[in-house]
């Protein structure tokens, strides 16, 4: 007993004297801004991120890795409008980290700086799960990744004022090359202007906005519900008369629907990485930007 | 709109003027009248209709420049949004609220009024829910940030008996560096994995046998609670507590200072993006008075028992979790097991009939233990199945003098479950438990539970 408390006195004691590190050390909740922060940081800031493409960010877990991680957080970058709201307040209330708590300089969101789509009318559980911001998936507009940067970039040189200036060059480097990429794929995304499709869950608002993309149907019949056969049905009825291209689902969802309704509609699957980690090619936002479009266009073929 | 006040009209006139009056003549003036009146109407309604459509007309015009004028400035507009929803009302500093309702039909081929463990006098609600229909506990929740230092939770519980009780009521201070978490009033022991665990939360209808046993369900107390997380990539979480120590298996004390102390530490981390786990230690160090109960001795006489002395629990706990890339939607698994040792020594007294005053005091000693193990695999969206066993060791007393009254001989009480539940949401549960316990020498209880949870209002927490 006597050497086990040696030995955690020993590295407590270990644990407070080491300096504090000289890079910024980022919590982001999901890889996109986890990838921002790394565009905009490059090797002045160690991001970590929460959760991986495969994960569906609503439902995670308070697990003891990420309260270790928001524990020794600079900064915690969420999405916010109640996207992580299962599990980031209870993740930072327990890491007892009092400076990412919100309304701390260390803890941001993005979903305040973009314009938020579906508000929902009526607040009610029986609508399924609804966030009271309106949709909380903003990272499939490319636009909203830049409206997201530049607060993120002012916030990163606030806490880091030492490389204030770098950050301020990378987000100006960054601005520059986001806005030809952005250029770029609206060009080559003309031809998705109007195409109807099919969504698994309401994940793709953003990028049905964006890129003029028709919203025909959702196979979940309320957001957050799993699809039932008999909802399937419904939605394959209401596809007889607009010819819909595609049906498209994010990489972490379950293909059991889409699937279904693929193979009796005639109609392409379309696996969207969703975020930064989803496939091979979506890399970083670029290569995730790129993915998404080329995969769209040959859906829409 | 405008038929039901024509018709309501015409059938209001009706009455108004009597039958035998109605001749032609008066018919046809009649008849007049109510045109002439449900035209009035008819225009009067169709004013309100043309403004009232121009008011929304204009409310559109009004959100769609506002969108417009928020996309094209972008960020300045954005922000400027928060500012235009400003709080108005007080209640917009309301408190989150949740609420937890819960049912069980049970099914029990013993009383559950006679429910015992032998060699475990634990008090507290540890007997099943009455045979039949019932609702369960209630939950209330309430919780907020104070000020910019204190963040605050109210839990009551409300008993189906109609009583309540105040669960947790606990502040916690959320602004102090170098990770550390003081919380103060009372509150759920974070000792052990499910102590601090609502019971909602369970996977089990019931909690498992080492904690009815050696703490009556839960341990709770009033008092104060530090916990430190290390600032270390593998999570590492110390913790102590200082309380009254008035519930099971402490008693009111009637006492200034201190009546328990707890100490635990918790590691946990990620093995790939898969697989998650948490371990730990705890201790429990409690100094009953009276813990009084009743005890059938060696006569088979129901007997008054009070024990007086320390009571000592260390718990060993371990959770592992899996879920395929990390993502628990479609199929997920989980496996855990606590083990917990208790050595109480102390007093005991033993009174069969005070009248006649049959009474002994003895010293008594025992070394007693018990263990759970329990695993949940949802094979589907939606629908889990689970399995635990549970079993206690209740050693062998040392009674001293009493040894003559009271029987010490060993037997393991034990338990076998299996539960289906079917998740309708995050906010709903139904639950179907099958369960055999053998928890005194010679009796088996066979169990069956149908148990609904059912939560409203704020979002729940997602806890590991």
């Amino acid at each position: 007993m006597n050497r086990l408390l040696q030995t955690l006195a020993a590295m407590i004691l270990a644990a407070c004297a080491t300096p504090a590190p000289a890079v910024l050390n980022v919590f982001a909740s999901v890889p996109e801004w986890g990838a921002l922060v790394e565009e905009l940081g490059g090797d002045k800031v160690k991001v970590y991120t929460a959760t991986n493409a495969l994960q569906d960010p609503h439902r995670i877990e308070a697990r003891p890795s990420l309260i270790a991680r928001a524990r020794t957080a600079d900064l915690v970058v969420a999405t916010g409008a109640e996207l992580e709201t299962g599990w980031l307040p209870l993740v930072l209330r327990q890491s007892g980290n009092a400076r990412v708590l919100p309304g701390k300089a260390g803890y941001f969101e993005a979903a305040p700086y973009v314009r938020m789509l579906e508000k929902p009318d009526r607040l009610d559980r029986a609508e399924g799960d609804v966030h009271p911001g309106g949709n909380p998936h903003i990272q499939s507009d490319a636009r909203n990744i830049a409206r997201v940067a530049a607060p993120l970039a002012a916030r990163l040189a606030e806490l880091d004022p030492a490389n204030a200036a770098a950050y301020q060059t990378r987000h100006k480097a960054f601005s520059g090359r986001w806005s030809t990429a952005i250029a770029n794929w609206e060009r080559q995304a003309e031809p998705l202007r109007g195409v109807p499709i099919l969504v698994q869950h309401k994940a793709f608002a953003y990028l049905e906005d964006w890129l003029g993309l028709k919203q025909i149907a959702a196979l979940e019949p309320k957001p957050g519900v799993e699809p039932t056969t008999a909802h399937l049905s419904a939605v394959l009825a209401k596809l007889q008369q607009p010819p819909v291209k595609m049906v498209l689902r994010a990489a972490y969802q379950s293909d059991r629907a889409s699937r279904w309704i693929a193979e009796r509609a005639r109609i392409e699957v379309v696996v969207l990485p969703f975020t930064v980690g989803g496939n091979e090619a979506a890399k970083d936002l670029f290569g995730l930007f790129e993915d998404t479009i080329q995969r769209l266009l040959k859906g829409a073929q | 709109m405008r038929t039901p006040v024509s018709a309501a009209l015409v059938a209001a006139l009706c009455f108004t003027f009597p039958a035998h009056a109605a001749n032609d003549a008066d018919l046809a003036e009649i008849r007049a009248q109510v045109k002439q009146m449900k035209e009035t109407y008819e225009q009067r309604i169709a004013a309100l209709e043309n403004r009232l459509a121009e008011a929304e007309k204009t409310a559109i015009k009004a959100e769609k420049t506002a969108a417009r004028t928020e996309a094209g400035v972008g960020q300045s507009a954005a922000e400027a949004a928060p500012k235009a929803t400003a709080m108005t009302s007080a209640s917009a500093f309301n408190p989150a609220i949740y609420a937890v309702l819960q049912g069980v039909y049970a099914n029990l081929s013993q009383d559950p009024n006679k429910y015992a463990i032998h060699g475990f006098v634990p008090s507290g609600d540890i007997a099943p829910a009455k045979r039949g229909f019932s609702i369960a506990e209630s939950e209330l929740g309430f919780s907020a940030n104070v000020d910019d230092k204190i963040y605050a939770n109210l839990i009551l519980s409300l008993s189906p008996d109609n009583s309540v009780e105040v669960e947790e009521a606990y502040g916690v201070l959320t602004a102090l560096p170098g990770g550390f978490r003081p919380k103060f009033g009372r509150f759920l022991s974070s000792i052990g994995y499910l102590n601090d665990q609502h019971q909602h939360g369970w996977d089990f209808y019931d909690a498992p046998l080492p904690y009815q046993a050696f703490l009556g369900g839960q341990f709770r107390s009033d008092g104060l609670q530090l916990k430190w997380v290390a600032p270390t990539d593998t999570y590492l979480e110390l913790g102590a507590e200082i309380g009254d120590g008035a519930n099971f298996p402490g008693t009111e004390r009637n006492r200034n200072g201190v009546g328990n102390y707890a100490m635990y530490a918790h590691a946990g981390g990620d093995i790939g993006a898969s697989h998650s786990w948490r371990a730990g230690v705890s201790y429990l160090g409690l100094k009953p008075r009276d813990r009084e109960y009743v005890q059938v001795d060696a006569a088979g006489v129901d007997s008054q028992m009070a024990f007086s002395g320390k009571s000592q629990l260390a718990i060993a706990d371990f959770v592992w979790k899996y879920a395929p890339n990390g993502n628990a939607q479609n199929t997920n698994f989980k496996l855990q097991g606590e083990y917990f040792w208790r050595k109480e020594s102390g007093d005991l007294t033993y009174d069969r009939d005070g009248a006649l005053g049959l009474t002994n005091d003895s010293s008594y000693a025992s070394r007693q233990s018990g263990w759970y193990l329990q695993s949940v695999y949802q094979f589907m969206p939606q629908w889990r199945f689970g399995v635990r066993y549970d079993q206690l060791a209740t050693g062998r007393p040392d009674y001293g003098s009493n040894a003559a009254y009271l029987d010490s001989s060993g037997f393991n009480p034990k338990r076998y479950a299996a539960m289906i539940d079917y998740t309708t949401s995050e906010f709903g549960r139904f639950r179907l438990q099958a369960q055999q316990s053998k928890l005194l020498p010679d009796l088996t209880d066979n169990q069956v539970f149908l148990q609904y949870i059912l939560t409203l209002g704020a979002h729940a927490a997602h806890k590991y």
